[in-house]
């Protein structure tokens, strides 16, 4: 138990220990310890942050699905309005080109009448002039008495 | 155990005498070969078992460290760097709870000064034995292990705490204000002729004061230590004394080690926690 030399080298060697400890030990494990402090306090505010995004989120999409919902009725509503209009149209279109057409054929129909009756009533006249003619060969003058037969064949 | 040529006194003495290197009465170098020999050389001569386990714990520790920290990252610890982060945290709360400063040096300061006095006094639960005879092998005769048992190695961390205590005593308050503290209290006086006859006084006071902190934070350290190694040594006597008395010898080295766990951490801690408080004294006005 004597005091010696062996003090100096301790105090010494203590002194390289403390140094080598806080150059080499202490200050990377602590400068980790506090970088993960910060990487867990940032991830604890980034998850807060995620589920306050989360909950935005849905939020919108409800809004976003009830919107498509509405435009989607409405689309529907047009689309029938659409069809029904259509169909009316098509209807009407088709009620008028019959009538057109039934028209156009009445009046045809009428035309033809009116030349056969025209030529009918010539060809009466004719043979009504013909007629009288071949009967009052002798007494009657086909020029003298032409305004009686006009007269009656514009009678018939 | 004993050898049959040893009493027990000469196995005691035999256990407590340092491996000493030093300047023999005849001029010549070398290891002292007795007890008496080694007190003969006097200062200059060195323990050379002291430093060399001091240096070798020691070693092992800013090993470890270094290799915590080379590898140390802020993702997932793994198991050593787990328990380096749990000392550090640990060491640093106590620091955060006692030193009120701000000093980059106290923290490293404590970590290294509870591990290594740890690991020192750890030297102890080795049987008393083992070492010595492993050494006595290879032509070693002398051989203490424990460290911190030698008052050399206790005096040595205690008055490097001391310097530093100075240090920042006179950093932080200045000359004048260290000077001030020794002397202007704890006799004080508006009277200036009074408070010149209190000055020799509170000197005499504080300097006792000042000079019992690395005295006791030393030999507190190195009496439980030196303690508790006598009485290992003294329970393996009782080997030699018979089977009964051995078994019981070895029930009571068991017991005693158990125990000694206790013993050797929380030295360390006194220890350390009492750097924390007197840097943080010598931090502090008052």
């Amino acid at each position: 138990m004597n005091i010696n030399l062996t003090l100096i080298g301790q105090l010494l060697s203590f002194a390289v220990f403390v140094w080598f400890t806080m150059k080499f030990v202490w200050t990377p494990i602590m400068g980790a310890l506090d970088t993960r402090r910060k990487e867990i306090a940032d991830g604890l505010a980034a998850a807060e942050h995620g589920q306050h995004e989360q909950e935005l989120a849905k939020e919108r999409a409800k809004e976003a699905i009830h919107e498509a919902k509405g435009q989607a009725a409405e689309i529907i509503n047009q689309a029938q309005k659409r069809a029904s209009e259509i169909v009316d149209e098509s209807k009407g279109n088709a009620r008028s080109e019959s009538e057109r057409i039934l028209a156009a054929a009445q009046a045809e129909i009428e035309q033809e009448t009116n030349r056969a009756r025209e030529q009918l009533r010539q060809q009466v006249a004719e043979l009504a002039v013909l007629g009288a003619s071949k009967i009052l060969r002798k007494e009657i003058n086909a020029a003298a008495h032409k305004d009686i037969v006009e007269q009656l064949a514009q009678q018939i | 155990m004993a050898g049959d040529t040893l009493t027990s006194s000469e196995y005691i003495k035999h256990h407590l005498t340092n491996l000493t290197y030093g300047q023999h009465a005849d001029g010549s170098w070398g290891l002292a070969h007795s007890a008496a020999e080694a007190k003969e050389m006097g200062f200059w001569a060195i323990h050379v078992d002291t430093m060399f386990w001091s240096i070798l714990l020691g070693g092992l520790f800013i090993y470890f460290g270094k290799k915590v920290a080379d590898r140390v990252s802020s993702g997932v610890p793994g198991g050593l760097q787990n328990f380096a982060e749990w000392l550090v945290e640990f060491i640093d709360n106590s620091v955060r709870g006692s030193f009120s400063g701000r000093n980059p040096l106290v923290a490293p300061l404590a970590l290294t000064i509870f591990i290594w006095i740890f690991l020192q006094n750890l030297m102890d639960l080795v049987p008393v034995d083992v070492i010595p005879h492993l050494a006595g092998a290879i032509g070693i005769h002398f051989m203490k292990v424990v460290p911190s048992t030698d008052p050399n190695a206790t005096f040595g961390m205690a008055i490097g705490v001391f310097m530093l205590t100075l240090y920042y005593s006179i950093k932080i308050k200045g000359v004048g204000g260290f000077m001030g503290e020794l002397t202007l209290q704890p006799f004080s006086s508006d009277n200036a002729i009074v408070k010149l006859l209190f000055i020799p006084i509170n000197f005499v006071l504080e300097f006792v004061s000042l000079i019992a902190k690395p005295i006791s934070l030393a030999l507190r350290l190195f009496g439980n230590m030196y303690a508790g190694e006598m009485i290992f040594i003294l329970i393996a006597i009782m080997y030699n004394a018979g089977v009964v008395l051995g078994l019981f010898g070895g029930v009571l080295q068991l017991g005693w080690a158990i125990f000694h766990i206790l013993i050797i951490t929380l030295q360390a801690f006194i220890f350390m926690t009492l750097t924390i408080v007197y840097l943080d004294m010598a931090h502090n006005d008052h």
